[in-house]
């Protein structure tokens, strides 16, 4: 599952263009800080490799059910 | 994993209180405090024996969202101040976090000295191109032709190049990755900290804010895009001429050799003396006084 902290991510999109698999997309809707936060629309593509959670400058992501 | 984890898997590293960060949307500077988290865990090191040096630039805010010693120093002199934290304490995991203004315009004398004498430290140096938190003048490492506050024109300097200046210097390890290679880069890191002599790390960085708001790259992802396409393996460029190397960046290490280590051989030393009997300038002194 992956959970987005809406307070600690200021939408720089490095997670929409990086996923090798694509999970996320932008919101067309902004937020109330005005950044289009990233949703993770094809969350069943995911393969918790954890790039997002590592490339993430905001530490916003937690990419959880890969901790065995 | 324990079971408080249950947000981010750096968030038990950082003072939440302090989070969201002070950095820019799409800041490299927090790719790199995840890749060390990466790099700490792997080298399996304690945060709490772990101590942060850092000078003035954004880069150096970094040691203040984390929870371990940290120094926020003046302005060029982290090396510096390292040493002196180092030499107290050898125990002590030494890491400098700096910025290319910090380290390469102010300090760089630090540096170069600091890799001269192969004291243990971890340098790592995030290099963003530009002077990011004054309003993006051109900096020592600036590329030549890009553009900045200070130079409308286009940059007419040929910019430093810290991995190779830093090997020559004398550095055991050196290596240089950017942020668009995280895992490479905590791979790079974890051997940093293993090292045992002072070890190099340059980031190249995005900075969108002022080094892509001006060179026609407005986005964080546009940057570290061109970082990925521009970068050359070091194996791969050694093979290249320099004309095809022009406008590229090297990535890859720079060094990885071994030297003695200056805070050993200083204690070594001590050591020596202190069971040979005092030294010779402690003797006269208490001649002096009798």
């Amino acid at each position: 599952m992956i959970k987005m902290d809406e307070d600690l991510c200021k939408g720089c999109n490095i997670c929409t263009e990086f996923c090798p698999r694509k999970v996320y997309e932008q919101s067309k809707e902004l937020d109330k800080k005005g950044v289009h936060l990233p949703v993770p629309v094809n969350e069943e593509k995911c393969k918790k490799c954890n790039l997002c959670a590592l490339m993430c400058p905001d530490q916003a992501i937690t990419v959880e059910g890969n901790e065995e | 994993m324990n079971d408080k984890t249950k947000g981010n898997r750096f968030m038990d590293y950082l003072r939440r209180e302090r989070m969201p960060t002070i950095f820019c949307a799409g800041c490299g500077n927090g790719i790199v405090i995840n890749t060390f988290f990466n790099a700490m865990e792997m080298a399996e090191l304690n945060l709490d024996n772990i101590t942060m040096v850092s000078g003035i630039g954004c880069s150096s805010r970094i040691p203040g969202y984390i929870k371990c010693d940290s120094l926020h120093t003046t302005h060029g002199r982290p090396i510096a101040f390292a040493t002196g934290v180092k030499l107290a304490n050898p125990e002590m995991d030494v890491v400098v976090f700096s910025g290319d203004g910090d380290a390469a315009a102010i300090g760089g004398n630090h540096l170069i000295h600091g890799a001269r004498r192969n004291i243990n430290l971890t340098v790592i140096c995030i290099n963003n191109s530009i002077y990011g938190m004054t309003g993006g003048q051109i900096s020592p490492t600036s590329p030549k032709g890009s553009f900045g506050s200070t130079a409308p024109y286009g940059a007419l300097e040929t910019p430093f190049d810290l991995a190779e200046l830093v090997s020559a210097a004398g550095a055991t390890y050196v290596a240089r990755w950017t942020t668009a290679h995280p895992l490479q880069l905590s791979n790079a890191i974890k051997k940093g900290l293993q090292n045992k002599g002072f070890s190099f790390i340059e980031v190249v960085s995005q900075c969108p804010t002022y080094f892509g708001r001006k060179n026609k790259m407005r986005s964080p992802v546009d940057m570290m895009k061109w970082m990925k396409e521009q970068s050359i393996v070091k194996r791969k460029a050694d093979k290249m001429t320099e004309e095809e190397l022009e406008g590229k960046l090297i990535v890859g290490d720079f060094a990885d050799r071994s030297r003695p280590e200056f805070s050993e051989s200083l204690c070594e030393l001590v050591n020596q003396k202190c069971q040979e009997g005092s030294p010779e300038a402690i003797k006269s002194a208490y001649k002096i006084k009798l």
